[in-house]
């Protein structure tokens, strides 16, 4: 549905994305994911139709993005970073503007409304001028204007900027209700957006592309073994030694006296093995859990220069070890 | 509906629901009242005088000593007034970074500005239309020739164009609207100044065609009720060529 090669785009002589290749599949929700600055918001202005690339290819829907805007203007919906919303209008007033420039017939456009703002539930708001409304309800209008003519293909950046918890899941719950009949790319900076609403991630870092795949991919690519962490309230003195006698177990750190890093090998869980080694003996089990690497692992391993200093989570400073060229393309 | 059309009536919306149109109407109207009334009174005055001193009323012609001079000042004022009608029309779609929404549609940037254009013309035309009072006024106590009020009626309408399609391209070359309506004005009046300074430099080419440039002679002879295709083509290419340049002045911004 989105088919994107060796894109690069240069204003003047800063180069704000370089030679980017990715695609997404009909259905699909791809999160673009880097710091601010890193090129995702040029990435999806070029896919609007709105801003030329310096070079290669960008087709939305089967339309090259700078040969038939047009027709790529017809089948996206954007909603850029802060939404484009008319103060002075009401919703309504303002959705019904967004439906005619979006093209939608004037017969159809009384239900389009009705539809999307039952969606984003903003029929309270319907006769409200958009200057008077809450930050979270601006940024739903913003969205119903993106919705408002039904497009195929979806393109949101920073869908959750400046909304509450409660709202960011309402929002999140949206995104992934229309995934499937939408084609979605979103843009975020935080990283548990990613995970919790995309099919694929896509980390980006100064212009470039330097990861590409699904979430949990993107994790198991990055360690060579599974990890389970123990906490134990009477652990023996000799218990290294213990735990790395059981079958399957590489290696034990020890974080502290009572919690231990268990290195197992890759695709074997152990933890039912190890529960009843523990419970066996006696030790106090507390805590028995897989510990996996979190995407913020990933993210901070590739899109920092340095090595990470001391430890960021659970597993991540022996995780540091894998280098950022096993996830290079 | 046409995009062109959507646009048309998102901006006569935004026109009529903030005070800018009433607010421009009124000072307009105000400042065109008094320069229709302040000429009668002199030349009433003027009358009683000749009446008294030599015993007869002077044939007065309306329309050479009251509506001539109403329709130059009419200029002055749509000089400054114009450019209020056109200060926001673009700089505040990028303030308010509602040009991204426009650009994203399905809009092509001719539409856009045509469409704005269109909008502010109507609403600068119906301004006008409101000073058809006065004229209809005196007429009820003199005699008036309609032919050349009616072409001075279509100079004003032209020369609006002008100032018009000037000021969208002062307001799409910034998101601040002072600037925006600074700029039209700095624009206007050295188009203005034109005529003058052709006129200090000479009957040679150069003189001429700075001459021709302003749109002064162009609309002084629409006023005194010539019609000449001279310069209804001035006109017609002033609107085109500022509009284009406005187009050029957006899509040059799209590559930013």
């Amino acid at each position: 549905m989105i088919h994107v090669e060796h894109l690069t785009k240069r204003y003047g002589p800063k180069t704000a994305i370089d030679d980017v290749t990715f695609s997404v599949d009909k259905g699909q929700v791809l999160a673009f994911l880097g710091p601010n600055g890193a090129g995702k918001t040029t990435t999806m202005r070029i896919l609007t139709g709105s801003l030329p690339a310096t070079s290669g290819i960008a087709r939305v829907a089967g339309f090259d993005c700078f040969d038939q805007p047009m027709e790529v203007k017809r089948v996206i919906g954007y909603l850029p970073e802060s939404p484009p919303l008319y103060t002075e209008m009401t919703v309504a007033e303002y959705l019904v503007f967004v439906a005619r420039i979006k093209g939608v017939p004037a017969e159809q456009i009384p239900s389009a409304l009705d539809q999307v703002m039952q969606r984003l539930t903003l029929g309270e708001v319907r006769g409200r001028l958009i200057a008077n409304l809450s930050r979270g309800f601006k940024q739903r209008v913003g969205l119903a204007q993106a919705l408002v003519h039904n497009p195929a293909v979806l393109i949101l950046d920073e869908p959750t900027t400046g909304l509450d918890p409660k709202q960011i899941i309402e929002i999140r719950e949206l995104i992934r209700e229309l995934a499937g009949s939408h084609t979605i790319i979103l843009s975020t900076h935080i990283l548990p957006e990613a995970t919790a609403v995309a099919d694929r991630v896509v980390i980006i870092h100064e212009g470039r592309i330097v990861a590409e795949d699904s979430q949990e991919r993107l994790s198991a690519r990055l360690r060579r073994s599974e990890k389970v962490g123990l906490t134990l309230k009477a652990p023996p003195s000799d218990i290294v030694e213990q735990l790395s006698s059981i079958p399957g177990v590489l290696s034990v750190h020890s974080d502290d006296a009572n919690r231990f890093l268990i290195e197992v090998e890759l695709g074997r869980d152990l933890r039912d093995d190890l529960a009843r080694f523990v419970v066996e003996r006696q030790w106090g089990l507390l805590e028995l859990k897989l510990v996996t690497i979190t995407l913020e692992d990933v993210f901070l391993r590739l899109t920092q220069e340095e090595p990470l200093p001391g430890p960021a989570a659970p597993g991540s400073q022996q995780d540091s070890e894998a280098t950022a060229e096993e996830v290079h393309r | 509906m046409s995009p062109v059309g959507a646009v048309v009536r998102k901006e006569l919306r935004t026109y009529f629901v903030s005070p800018i149109a009433y607010v421009v109407a009124g000072v307009f109207l105000l400042l065109l009242g008094l320069l229709l009334f302040l000429p009668i009174l002199a030349i009433s005055n003027q009358s009683l005088q000749m009446l008294r001193m030599q015993g007869n009323l002077p044939d007065v012609n309306l329309n050479q000593l009251v509506l001539r001079p109403a329709f130059a000042n009419m200029a002055v004022v749509m000089l400054l007034v114009v450019p209020i009608l056109t200060m926001r029309l673009l700089a505040e779609e990028k303030k308010l970074k509602t040009m991204e929404l426009l650009l994203t549609s399905p809009l092509t940037i001719t539409d856009i500005v045509v469409g704005k254009f269109i909008a502010a013309f109507l609403v600068f035309a119906s301004m006008l239309a409101l000073t058809a009072l006065g004229t209809v006024a005196l007429a009820a106590i003199a005699d008036l020739r309609w032919a050349p009020i009616a072409t001075a009626y279509l100079g004003v309408l032209l020369l609006g164009g002008v100032f018009l399609s000037v000021g969208l391209v002062a307001s799409g070359l910034t998101e601040n609207q002072v600037i925006s309506v600074v700029l039209s004005f700095g624009l206007l009046l050295v188009i203005w100044l034109f005529d003058w300074a052709g006129q200090l430099i000479g009957d040679s080419p150069f003189g001429k065609l700075m001459s021709y440039l302003s749109p002064i002679g162009h609309f002084d002879n629409l006023v005194k009720g010539l019609i000449d295709s001279k310069d209804l083509i001035y006109f017609a290419t002033a609107i085109i060529l500022s509009l284009f340049l406005t187009h050029r002045v957006l899509e040059s911004q799209r590559w930013r």
